[in-house]
């Protein structure tokens, strides 16, 4: 498959997740510029990790806004699959192709440090393959990812089954304990109604190579490769 | 015509501010404990070109709305003045 990889001004989690896609997963992958215009055939395209824009007005406000982003929401609108990691979820929100949005966390710190997730079902490509009664430990970097969306926008992500994951413990256990940034509902990622756009804050890609003794996130990669 | 826009955006009411409320807790340090409730947003000042007062405010409204604010936690409010 041929992944496209988006890299904004600010952009810092761009050469690992082409790193992860190209030398570990022998994938296809273009690295694209915020200006293009075309996706050059990609049919997964990611919004990588980092301060697009030194996080100006709002984390994603203005990348939202930049060329490249027209044609990823009309891919997205093609039923093309997106994933944005951190601020590529960030991204995602601001632009509309995701419900809610990321406040500060409510500690106000920028949080750097592994977290365990729990897939919250096995109906999307990224979490297929994923077994739900164990917890994946996959690392977290940022300052605003507390995850919020208005009581009825809330209940609408819930009844369609729109959340892939939560924060919990090492062993899989859900609660506030475990929930680094106060996003509600312990969510770290959701996806949205076509199940083909998906955000998440922690960082896959930096749990994915053998080296770093953590490929827990290697997985959800694999089960985007299994699936599609 | 030329018009200024001076535009305060806020966090909404119903979600919690952590800046605010570190700045509320630093209100205790200086000795002005009677201040409490900070909240902490943003002001922006911009100026538009436009036919009349109105066509300034729908300029700024789009302004607000697609960028300036985040309308799922932020409201926004403003003040236009003429001032050629």
């Amino acid at each position: 498959m041929k992944f496209g990889v988006v890299t904004f001004p600010g952009s810092n989690c761009d050469d690992d997740m082409i790193y992860v896609l190209r030398d570990v997963l022998k994938q296809d992958v273009v690295n694209l510029w915020h200006k293009d215009t075309d996706l050059q055939g990609a049919e997964f395209i990611i919004l990588p990790g980092g301060f697009s824009y030194g996080d100006y007005l709002r984390s994603g406000a203005i990348a939202k806004l930049s060329p490249i982003m027209n044609e990823v929401i009309n891919h997205a609108n093609r039923g093309g699959y997106v994933l944005g990691i951190c601020n590529g979820f960030q991204i995602l929100t601001e632009s509309g192709l995701l419900e809610g949005a990321l406040l500060h966390n409510n500690n106000q710190k920028f949080i750097c440090k592994n977290v365990y997730l729990k897939p919250a079902n096995n109906s999307t490509v990224i979490t297929k393959e994923l077994d739900r009664d164990r917890s994946y430990k996959i690392p977290i970097a940022h300052g605003e990812g507390r995850f919020y969306a208005p009581e009825d926008m809330m209940k609408s992500i819930l009844d369609n089954d729109q959340v892939i994951f939560r924060y919990c413990s090492e062993e899989g256990q859900l609660g506030e304990l475990y929930n680094p940034n106060g996003s509600l509902n312990n969510i770290a990622g959701i996806c949205n109604k076509g199940r083909n756009v998906f955000g998440m804050m922690p960082h896959p890609e930096r749990a994915a190579d053998a080296a770093l003794s953590n490929e827990d996130g290697r997985l959800l990669f694999e089960s985007i490769l299994k699936n599609i | 015509m030329k018009f200024k826009a001076e535009i305060d955006v806020m966090p909404l009411e119903a979600l919690l501010d952590p800046q605010g409320k570190a700045v509320s807790n630093s209100m205790i340090n200086i000795g002005l404990s009677e201040i409490t409730n900070v909240r902490v947003g943003r002001h922006i000042r911009l100026f538009v070109e436009a036919a009349s007062e109105e066509e300034a405010k729908e300029r700024v409204e789009t302004a607000c709305k697609k960028l300036l604010a985040n309308q799922i936690m932020e409201s926004y409010s403003y003040n236009i003045e003429k001032i050629q």
